[in-house]
């Protein structure tokens, strides 16, 4: 089986696509002779063409609106949203009008829109570059929200996003696209959206986190180990809607749970998935439900990063907690 | 060696040079009489006769709009009057197979697209039925968010530039609109692209309340297009005839594949922005009012018409009649339709629904069905 960094599944499932079915297009500000400016669209537009993977003018609420536009004439669009930290100027086409394509019109009309876009601290951008946004986006009811953490989930989420009729983002955390490789088929695969993975099994205790905290969590996990605390990680992958059954599972299992996330603290996916088990599973509970998360200021400086967001460190830290409540 | 001198620089003569460029176009003036043969677009009288009576048509239902909302009948309604030229004439120039998006004042538009009228009725009324659109009948619910129809535009027409349709776009919004960033990201595009779209911008005057003055320096919107790159008209918004021209025009132009085109529509809502509550005495003058009623396109069509002997006061009241007949049916078709359901929202947000709107659908099933 091939080895390939995140990036490669990803450009590998966008050419699996492009070639699967004629009405997707690729586009977004340089993603064209260029292949963007993490390379996920190389080579795209020289295999497919101009017409298929193109260009555009530099302006990201007008990327959204073409594939809205696009949409009502049968293409299936997946444009890039060059950093997703640029999304506050494309969240009209987002929220306002993709995610209620379907509702609007009474299922007339749909956005089978899927929207890339890199997000993520850790490697040093510029200001409003890295900021973990998702919540913007899981907050709105209509579309679905994927981050992938390997390279092998990269693909098969991408495929089954693209393949969806209903809009997906799907973020890709900026540290992951070349850190490791690992193992990725060839041929084309899904893996349904909605659907989290057990990473790792264990009875005492649930991690529950997504994107690059998946890594910190395996580690942690690997920490406590060693000092005897069997550690159950799991990877959310889509992060709306979230996958229930897999989560109250593992919980029912474990009985103490602990959420992180690379996103500030305030609201947040991890506080979804805490009042999710709250309601669900408060009896099976021997410990509060605790959140490992970045602090509730705006996205450091990357003086401050490694600082400011959650290590392994802080991981283990807060599962000790949590063991011997 | 010797400087290069060049002239001095005068950026204010450039501006003034392209400014006065826009002189509106016009081939009907306000007593009905053709001002410009050369350009007359020649509609056949059966034309004139049709394009005629739905302008009267849409004066009608804008008036039996306005009556239902008062009695609580309608809901959300935003009138027409005064717009008829600049919205009919424009999409009397289309073809069945054109697109359609419109802003929330468009609903004429789309409704003689093929908009099944009671459809648009249960628009006003909050129901989702209203955006229902039918299949073969191509346009978009009105737009709400301002601007965002014009990006959307852009992409439509794309879509159909890479299906090889021999169609073309048409979007609309007013002079408020045209200071939204989506307005010149809608029309950059689409000047990038060449793709086939008409934007029009339907200059009434004020946004709400606030004055054309206070949108823009721009001496006009039209030349806003300028900068985008692409053929810009401003065009007399009472006169039927020049909106048709023009809008015919631009779409000659699309389909040739010489790509879009702005076109401002000089303008004038008689009414209220909303019947939600909107006073205009608060902003405009009963004497700014009357100079622009005086400009009436009804009005200065009828004469037109009435002097090539094609329409007379019979004909109007025949028009008027079936206006109110066919009104008063779509009301009732209206009223017929099923109460809307927190159930059937439920079942419209995704292709296959989620975890939580399941249990929710579960919830409401059993909360609807007491």
């Amino acid at each position: 089986m091939a080895q390939m960094t995140m990036i490669q599944a990803i450009t590998d499932a966008l050419r699996t696509e492009l070639k699967n079915d004629e009405n997707v297009l690729v586009f977004g500000e340089d993603v064209g002779v260029n292949g963007g400016v993490f390379r996920a669209t190389e080579g795209l537009q020289k295999e497919f063409g101009e017409d298929r993977v193109f260009d555009t003018p530099l302006a990201e609420s007008g990327i959204g609106g073409l594939a809205v536009g696009l949409s009502l004439q049968g293409y299936r669009s997946v444009p890039e949203i060059q950093f997703f930290g640029f999304v506050f100027e494309v969240m009209d086409s987002i929220a306002g009008q993709l995610a209620r394509m379907r509702f609007r019109t009474g299922g007339a009309f749909n956005a089978p829109v899927t929207i890339r876009s890199p997000f993520g601290g850790g490697v040093h951008t510029p200001e409003m570059h890295a900021d973990s946004l998702e919540l913007l986006m899981t907050s709105t009811p209509g579309v679905k929200v994927v981050i992938p953490s390997t390279p092998y989930d990269a693909k098969g989420l991408l495929i089954s996003a693209i393949r969806d009729n209903d809009p997906v983002i799907y973020l890709e955390h900026m540290k992951l696209y070349r850190s490791f490789r690992g193992e990725v088929p060839e041929e084309e695969y899904t893996i349904p959206l909605g659907k989290a993975d057990v990473k790792r099994e264990g009875s005492d205790l649930t991690i529950i986190a997504y994107g690059a905290m998946v890594h910190e969590s395996l580690k942690a996990a690997e920490e406590l180990e060693k000092e005897g605390h069997s550690v159950e990680v799991i990877d959310l992958r889509t992060v709306q809607p979230l996958d229930i059954e897999t989560i109250i599972a593992s919980v029912e299992k474990t009985s103490r749970a602990m959420v992180v996330q690379e996103a500030q603290k305030q609201a947040g996916i991890a506080a979804n998935v805490v009042a999710e088990i709250t309601e669900r599973a408060i009896l099976s509970l021997e410990a509060p439900v605790l959140r490992v998360t970045a602090p509730d200021t705006v996205f450091p400086f990357s003086q401050a990063e490694t600082v400011w967001l959650p290590s392994s460190k802080d991981i283990v830290e807060t599962a000790k907690k949590v063991l011997t409540f | 060696m010797a400087a290069n001198k060049q002239a001095q620089l005068d950026p204010m003569k450039t501006l003034h040079e392209i400014e006065d460029k826009f002189e509106m176009f016009q081939i009907l003036n306000e007593d009905g009489e053709i001002v410009n043969e050369q350009a007359n677009p020649n509609l056949s009288n059966e034309e004139l006769v049709e394009l005629m009576s739905r302008m009267v048509y849409t004066r009608i239902l804008d008036q039996r709009s306005i009556s239902l909302n008062r009695q609580g009948r309608l809901g959300f309604y935003a009138p027409t009057a005064g717009q008829e030229a600049s919205q009919l004439a424009s999409q009397y120039a289309l073809e069945k197979e054109d697109f359609i998006l419109p802003g929330y004042r468009d609903v004429p538009q789309i409704v003689w697209h093929g908009l099944p009228l009671w459809q648009a009725f249960l628009f006003s009324r909050g129901h989702f039925m209203g955006n229902q659109i039918p299949e073969g009948v191509n346009v978009f619910p009105p737009q709400i968010i301002i601007g965002a129809q014009f990006i959307q535009a852009a992409g439509v027409a794309l879509g159909m530039q890479k299906r090889g349709k021999k169609a073309i776009t048409i979007t609309y919004t007013g002079d408020g609109g045209s200071s939204q960033g989506d307005f010149y990201e809608g029309i950059n595009f689409a000047g990038a692209f060449r793709v086939p779209a008409v934007f029009i911008v339907q200059n009434n005057q004020y946004a709400i309340s606030t004055p054309r003055e206070l949108q823009t320096s721009a001496k006009t919107i039209a030349q806003k297009g300028i900068a985008a790159g692409i053929p810009s008209v401003l065009v007399d918004g009472m006169d039927p005839l020049a909106v048709y021209a023009v809008t015919k025009d631009a779409r000659e132009r699309a389909i040739n594949g010489e790509g879009p085109t702005l076109i401002e529509t000089m303008c004038y809502r008689y009414g209220p922005h909303t019947m939600a509550g909107d006073d205009p005495t608060r902003y405009r003058t009963s004497e700014t009012d009357s100079e622009w009623e005086k400009k009436d396109p009804l009005v200065r069509f009828r004469k037109y018409l009435e002097t090539k002997g094609i329409w007379s006061e019979e004909k109007e009241a025949e028009v008027i009649e079936k206006a109110k007949e066919e009104i008063k049916e779509a009301v009732k078709k209206a009223d017929a339709a099923p109460k809307q359901k927190v159930t059937d929202l439920i079942n419209i947000m995704y292709e296959e629904n989620p975890y939580n709107l399941d249990e929710q659908l579960a919830y409401y099933t059993e909360k609807e069905s007491k």
